[in-house]
């Protein structure tokens, strides 16, 4: 009964979504759509995150090499060769990726797992530290990639970028992309190999002892979220059209861990959630930027503002509520329901008070 | 079924372990003991794999698993338990035991994902068994509770259901009456004795609790800075002149 009250809750909301989604680009402008989009690709990247950072305890700082990476392969793989030739003035690209042209699905299967094979051959190294040394390292690595990105001329057209990316990220494209993501999370998080995942974060040496590899764990925990955080960027280049080494450095890893840590490390709603709130709040901020007239204080514009404000938030957050706003656990209409009943019944009570002491409500 | 040949364990100049040579054979019940800092847990961890050892070599039914990781001794069938009692914290009672069948279960990443049927089935199957175990210990009632809300004696309880549920068969237990009352440690006794039979296995214990050890352990050994001062019987023991002096000093 209780289970079946859940599930239609569940569906009518979801088909609520699905509804506005598919109908989004009738009644919204174009700014809104694109902020609507870049929520999508957040929820992608912030569950790439979160599997790594809330599921397997590895903090790492690399997510905008291993996006790059994805960002880089598909917009290649995706380019038309004329295209191409356009990008490469400076010197011709390489050969092999001359005339070649996939699919859009195939590139963002491709950029997955070039992300992630990157990240198999980091993990060998990288994996064996831990805390704050894994994120050093993987910070680095991000790093060499854009180093290596500015300087693959032939490869990459260096630091000029790829301009002209064909605009595949369309609402349905980055929302199924999202729903895949939360589904593919959600199985993965309550199967028994996630169960290993969480041991290996709340004790190592016990997983250990009671026969988890957590090398194998670590690794493959590395891989599946770097080949997210590489469909993720390849969406993001998608979406913006343009990109270039400049894009990917630590500001981006940045917001996603910002989206992990507000909606709760470990938990997967949490993640959507965030995503939506800081993607939305980070374009709705936009005016602390702008010159400002607050009667007393007038300000001519003082870009950045809108992270500082976002800094701090985190901090608020760290020091008050440090599990963030879902803390480990999941969305639920209980939940929602009982609290919905607490305040009900608060309020009624309040109301007999007050009209008991004669006072007006 | 487990034997030591000269196991050393050495960390810079200090020696926790020195020529450690231990044999048990197949459904003992074997005690180690000795006072604080004697180099008991450090024995345990370089059996498990948790430090390699030193020098010597670490012999389960035959084969040298010196130097071998944690999982692949575990694999072989060696299961512990920790002194300071190492749940995973953010997982509920069941779920603790169903990590340790993980192991046994022999999923990969993308079938248990997918859920596919095979995986399913182990699935089932692994937490049919987990909660019988449970059950035997009674801590079925509690089975979705968080882990480390359990009082501390279920907790202890819970590391060697959790232990046994890897299919041991040597099984080594650090210390399982730390802070039970007598009473309980009684009602350990009976339990460790039990699981003995009925799973048959071996066991190595490290205690504390003189009742405990010279009650069920027909053999022990005595470390004393880990160096071996006696082995023999709880009585043999108990009247040797250098083990009375490690436990009482002398004037």
């Amino acid at each position: 009964m209780k289970l079946k009250r859940n599930t239609i809750l569940s569906i009518a909301a979801l088909s609520c979504l699905a509804i506005f989604l598919g109908f989004a680009d009738l009644f919204l402008g174009r700014f809104a759509i694109r902020i609507l989009n870049l929520s999508a690709i957040y929820i992608v990247l912030a569950l790439s995150l979160n599997i790594l950072n809330g599921f397997t305890g590895l903090f790492s700082l690399g997510h905008a090499g291993f996006m790059a990476v994805g960002a880089y392969v598909s917009a290649l793989l995706t380019m038309s060769p004329s295209q191409k030739e356009m990008n490469f003035f400076l010197e011709p690209i390489v050969p092999f990726l001359q005339n070649i042209q996939l699919p859009f699905v195939l590139a963002l299967i491709a950029a997955g797992l070039c992300a992630g094979i990157a990240a198999f051959i980091i993990g060998f190294p990288a994996l064996r530290l831990k805390d704050d040394y894994l994120a050093i390292a993987t910070l680095g690595f991000a790093e060499i990639i854009r180093v290596l990105l500015t300087n693959a001329q032939r490869l990459t057209n260096g630091a000029q970028g790829l301009k002209g990316i064909t605009k595949h990220s369309t609402t349905p494209v980055v929302w199924s992309v999202a729903a895949l993501s939360v589904l593919f999370t959600w199985a993965l998080t309550r199967s028994s190999y996630g169960r290993t995942m969480k041991a290996v974060r709340d004790d190592e040496i016990a997983a250990e002892a009671m026969g988890v590899n957590i090398t194998r764990v670590k690794s493959v925990s590395f891989v599946i979220s770097s080949f997210m955080a590489g469909v993720g960027g390849a969406l993001l280049g998608h979406m913006i059209t343009t990109i270039d080494p400049k894009m990917f450095m630590l500001p981006l890893t940045f917001n996603i861990l910002l989206i992990v840590v507000l909606g709760g490390n470990g938990s997967i709603s949490g993640s959507v959630i965030g995503a939506i709130v800081v993607t939305v709040l980070m374009e709705a901020l936009r005016f602390l930027d702008m010159p400002m007239n607050l009667l007393v204080i007038k300000t001519n514009g003082l870009p950045g503002l809108r992270m500082v404000m976002f800094s701090l938030l985190l901090m608020l957050v760290v020091l008050y509520r440090q599990r963030g706003l879902m803390g480990n656990r999941e969305f639920s209409w209980d939940a929602i329901i009982g609290a919905g009943k607490r305040v009900f019944s608060a309020g009624n009570r309040a109301h007999k008070n007050s009209s008991k002491n004669g006072i007006k409500p | 079924m487990i034997k030591t040949t000269d196991l050393n364990m050495r960390f810079g100049g200090l020696t926790a372990v020195s020529s450690l040579n231990m044999e048990i054979g197949k459904n003992e019940i074997v005690g180690l003991i000795g006072p604080n800092g004697a180099g008991k847990t450090t024995a345990f961890n370089a059996i498990t794999g948790v430090y390699k050892p030193s020098s010597g070599h670490i012999y389960f039914k035959g084969r040298d698993i010196s130097g071998f990781k944690p999982n692949r001794i575990t694999e072989l069938g060696i299961a512990r338990t920790f002194q300071n009692i190492r749940l995973w914290k953010d997982l509920n009672v069941i779920e603790n035991v169903l990590v340790a069948r993980h192991l046994r279960m022999g999923v990969g990443v993308f079938s248990s994902t997918l859920h596919l049927p095979g995986y399913m089935k182990k699935e089932k199957h692994s937490k049919e068994m987990a909660m019988s175990l449970l059950a035997s210990v009674g801590l079925a009632d509690e089975a979705h509770e968080a882990a480390t809300s359990l009082p501390y004696g279920k907790q202890r309880r819970l590391e060697i259901v959790r232990a046994l549920a890897t299919e041991p068969s040597l099984l080594l237990l650090d210390e399982p009456a730390a802070g039970m009352n007598p009473q309980e440690s009684i009602e350990l006794m009976d339990f460790i004795a039990k699981i003995r039979d009925d799973f048959d296995l071996t066991i190595l214990l490290i205690e504390h609790h003189m009742q405990v050890v010279m009650g069920i352990c027909k053999r022990m050994y005595v470390l004393d800075y880990g160096v071996t001062i006696a082995h023999g019987t709880p009585d043999e023991i108990r009247s040797n002149k250098k083990v009375i002096e490690a436990y009482l000093g002398v004037d």
